[in-house]
This record gives C-alpha cells, structure tokens and sequence, in this order.
C-alpha cells in the first residue's frame, strides 16, 4: 500500500529534531525506516509529520570512552558487525546484531531503531538489558541517561516519549567477560521465536557470575535473575550449567502463537539458555 | 514538495517528490524504470532490491526523499548495449528463474555479495541471499549461477588485459535529465 500522506523533515543536529517534535502534533521519528516504512505502508503508523534523523552524522559511529563503549543511535546495524571496537570490546552486540534480518535490512537498520522500536522478538534488546547498557535521550527537557533496567516499558513502548530522541547507547565493556547469543528461529531471515544472550565470567574452573537477557519470553525483554544466582560458583562444566538453566523461564509470560506456544517457548528457554551458558563459559 | 537530487544507473535527476513517495514507486512510475518490481508489503520479499551507494538496500523501505543525495544503480543498469552482465549470463545458462519476478533483487543482493566476498561458498551465497524469496525455483540453481558469476568475474578482475568486458557496475556517462516524460511529475500515485 501507499502510506498516508505527511510531511517531511530532515534536521541537522539533535537541537532541531527535538524542536521539530515539541512543535508537531503526531511527529514520527524514523532511523533506518526498515520498521517504520512497513508500518506507514499499512497504514498502522499515521503521523503528521516524519522527522528523518539520517542527516545526523553526531548520531552514527562508536566512541570509546574508557569503561564504556558509546554507539550513536544511527549506527547501523552493518557498521556495529564490522566495528573493531564492538568486535573487542562488545562481541556479543555483534554476534546477535548479525542475526537480524538480511543484509539489506542491516544496511539501512539501525542500532538506536531496533532498541527504541522494543519489539519483544528483537535481538538486540535482550543484549542491552544483559549488558546493563545505558540508554542517552534528548527531549524537550534536556538530556538523560536511563538504564537499561528501566528502558523497556511493554510490547513496543520504551520510556521514550513521543518528543525524544535516542541519541546514544553505552555499553559497559565488561573486561575478563565471555559472550554467546543462541537464537532460535525456523527459517532464514526470521524473527527469534526465542533468543538468549548470555554473559560469562569464570573463575579458573568455576563461573564466578553470570548474566541472561531473555528475548521473546514476555512482553518486554527480561533479566532471568533466578538463573544468575544459580551461576554463581557452580563448576564450568555442561551439565552444572544446564541445571543451571533449569528457571530460566520462572517469571516469564512467553506469547502463545504462530510460531510456538507458550509452553514451547518456555522449554526452549530452558534449552537454549543451558547451551548459551555454556558457549559463552567456552565450553 | 521535498525536492530530491538523485543519480540513478549513471543519470543525475533533480526532482520534486511526494513526502511519502517510496524510492521504488520513484524508480518505477517517476523515472519509468520498470526493471525493479514490488513483491510485498513487508521488506521481507527483496525483489525490489537496489544498490544504494553500491549496498543493496530494499527500495520499497526507502522513501524517495531518503535517496536524496544517494547514487542508485538498479537492475537496469547491468547489461551495457545489449551485452549481458556475467550475474545475468550465468542466471540465464544455469536455469536460475522460473517467473523471473525474484531475479532483478536476487542479482543485485549477489552482487552486493560478491563485492564482499568474490569467492562465496554455497552457505555463503545462501546467507547472502536469505533476504531475497524466490516462489519458484528453490533456490539450488540461483546459488550455482552466483557461484559461476563469481567464477567469472574473479577470472576477469585477475585478466584485465583480456577480452572480456568489465564486471563492474557500467557506470554511464553523468548526464542533466528531465524526468520521464510518462511520469506526471510528482502526481500521486494512489
Ligand atoms: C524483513 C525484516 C526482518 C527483521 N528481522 C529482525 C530480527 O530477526 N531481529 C531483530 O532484532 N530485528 C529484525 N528486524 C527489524 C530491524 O532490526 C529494524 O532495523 C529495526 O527494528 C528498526 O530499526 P530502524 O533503524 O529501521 O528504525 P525505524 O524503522 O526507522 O524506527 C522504528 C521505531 O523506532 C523509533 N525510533 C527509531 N530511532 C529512534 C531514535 N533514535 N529515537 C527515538 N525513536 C526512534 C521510530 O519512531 C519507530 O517507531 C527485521 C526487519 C525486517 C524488515
Ligand atoms: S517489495 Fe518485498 S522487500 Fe521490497
Ligand atoms: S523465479 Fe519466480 S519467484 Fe523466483
């Protein structure tokens, strides 16, 4: 279909897509559009005016910033697989960044899109919460950095609000960390009917902590605490890991549909988040 | 009107645009660049595959207004004055279509492809092309007439002096034009 019609603006800095926003009605925001387009196609997305960050060059591109590594919202998801510093530094963003769609969606996608877009069966969210990544915004009020942990609000609702802008997002760089995204979809180019980002720090022979950002298990995505207590201490091997592994879906409330049915997804959580672990403790 | 400045197959074109005007409604009704069909509602299908900059993009989730300042080579621009682009030879000898819709996005994704990596395994041309559907032929002879493209293609960049014509985008002459003259310039499409 042809979207409705609306108007179109181009910014040249943050300051004049915040402003452009505060004075629009229903202003929309669109990164790489590869959401947005088909959204305005079917006509389920109607705003008055579209405000296209894509002149933002201050939006795009990976600072490092000590502890942290900065990522502009902007950043496309081909750029975040290709980065050296991402690759060093955060390899599990890339990882699971190069399960999203195909190459060309990873072409115009962006970071900062599919963060802010909060699809519960996105990849990237889930590795943003596991990282305790830091989420940089601008509004009408200024700037604010908001925690992962607070971030995602529902199905496709952030903290956002209708006048901001995703400027940025730190991810600490966890030195001495090991990484593993296991995602499980049926066919090439699909959507994670489950997905599992895992963080491993070992102690010699044993997991000293660990950390498992769950995708597509609610409505948002969600921390699997009870597993990252029972990490703790338990030797570094396969079997300790998988029982482990065993709550991995306590807490849960996994969609039933097309794809699977909620008790599916809830083994597939087990499963998966058992062989994450142990990928990441390399094993 | 958003006003657009846009290269398309080598041709520069300065034009007014609908806010809402996707890049391959532009291409098709605008520029009368028929080469490049729509398959879907979706960004899933990747028939309406172009090269924006030389990466492939979906031109159905690209506004026109976001091609502004881009160079866009389409499908149309392979074959140079009749002689076929080895990606087009091989699709033709090895059987690679059956309706032809996918073909224009199955090409150019390949090539976006082999800019990458010119000597693709089998799973590497699967992963290549894993945005790109094909209804009809499974798949097997379009991944065999990439592996030959690529064959061809390496043996030319490795023998320049030879008689074989460039595997490169052609890239024609830059030339001022005015817009098709079928496209009522900036006319809703709807
Ligand atoms: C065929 C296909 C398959 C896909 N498969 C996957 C997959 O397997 N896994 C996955 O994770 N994703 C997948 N995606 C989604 C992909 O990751 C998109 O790139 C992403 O969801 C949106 O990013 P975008 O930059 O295109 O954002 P857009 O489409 O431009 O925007 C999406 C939403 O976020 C808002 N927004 C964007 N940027 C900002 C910002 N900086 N500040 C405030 N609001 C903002 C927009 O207003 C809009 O509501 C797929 C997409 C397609 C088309
Ligand atoms: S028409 Fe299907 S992806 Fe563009
Ligand atoms: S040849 Fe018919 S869709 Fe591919």
């Amino acid at each position: 279909m042809i979207p409705a019609q609306f108007d179109y603006v181009r910014p040249g800095d943050v300051a004049e897509a915040v402003r452009v926003l505060a004075e629009s009605e229903e202003p929309k925001v669109m990164a790489g559009g590869q959401s947005l387009t088909p959204l305005l196609r079917f006509r389920l997305a109607y705003p008055d005016v579209v405000v296209d960050l894509g002149g933002l060059t201050e939006l795009r591109g990976v600072a490092d910033e000590g502890e942290w590594l900065r990522i502009g919202a902007m950043t496309t998801h081909d750029e975040v697989i290709h980065d050296p510093l991402v690759a060093a530094h955060c390899p599990l963003l890339a990882q699971a960044t190069h399960t999203v769609a195909d190459p060309a969606v990873r072409h115009r996608g962006t970071l900062g899109g599919s963060l802010a877009h909060a699809d519960p069966a996105g990849d990237l969210p889930a590795v943003a919460l596991a990282l305790d990544a830091e989420f940089l915004v601008s509004g009408e009020d200024g700037d604010r950095a908001v925690p992962a942990s607070e971030f995602f609000q529902d199905y496709l609702t952030t903290v956002l609000d209708i006048g901001d802008v995703l400027t940025a997002v730190r991810f600490p760089k966890l030195t001495g960390w090991s990484f593993h995204y296991k995602k499980f979809s049926q066919t090439a180019q699909a959507w994670a009917i489950v997905g599992v980002a895992a963080a491993v720090r070992r102690d010699d022979g044993s997991v000293a902590e660990a950390r498992v950002g769950l995708t597509n298990m609610g409505s948002t995505p969600i921390r699997a605490r009870q597993v990252e207590e029972a990490c703790r201490g338990v030797p570094a091997r396969t079997d300790a890991l998988r029982e482990a592994a065993q709550s991995a879906d306590a807490g849960t409330d996994p969609p039933n549909d097309l794809s699977a049915q909620a008790d599916y997804r809830r083994h597939l959580a087990r499963v998966l988040t058992g062989r994450a672990l142990a990928a990441a403790a390399g094993l | 009107m958003p006003h657009i400045r846009v290269t398309v197959d080598g041709v520069s074109y300065d034009d007014q645009v609908e806010a809402r005007r996707l890049l391959v409604h532009y291409l098709r009704e605008q520029l009368g660049k028929v080469g490049t069909p729509v398959g879907c509602d979706t960004t899933n299908c990747g028939a309406c595959t172009v090269l924006m900059d030389g990466q492939s993009v979906k031109s159905c989730s690209v506004l026109a207004c976001q091609a502004d300042g881009h160079d866009i080579t389409t499908v149309e621009a392979l074959a140079a004055d009749g002689d076929l682009h080895p990606i087009q030879r091989a699709f033709h000898e090895t059987h690679a279509l059956q309706c032809g819709y996918c073909t224009p996005g199955m090409m150019m994704a390949a090539l976006d492809l082999l800019r990458d990596n010119p000597d693709p395994s089998d799973e590497e041309i699967r992963e290549g092309l894993e945005g790109n559907m094909c209804r009809c032929t499974g798949y097997v002879n379009i991944v065999r007439a990439v592996r030959e493209a690529a064959a061809v293609m390496r043996a030319t960049t490795a023998a320049p002096e030879s008689e074989s014509r460039t595997t490169d985008v052609p890239q024609q002459v830059v030339r001022e034009q005015e817009p098709a003259p079928q496209a009522a310039s900036g006319g809703a499409s709807s």
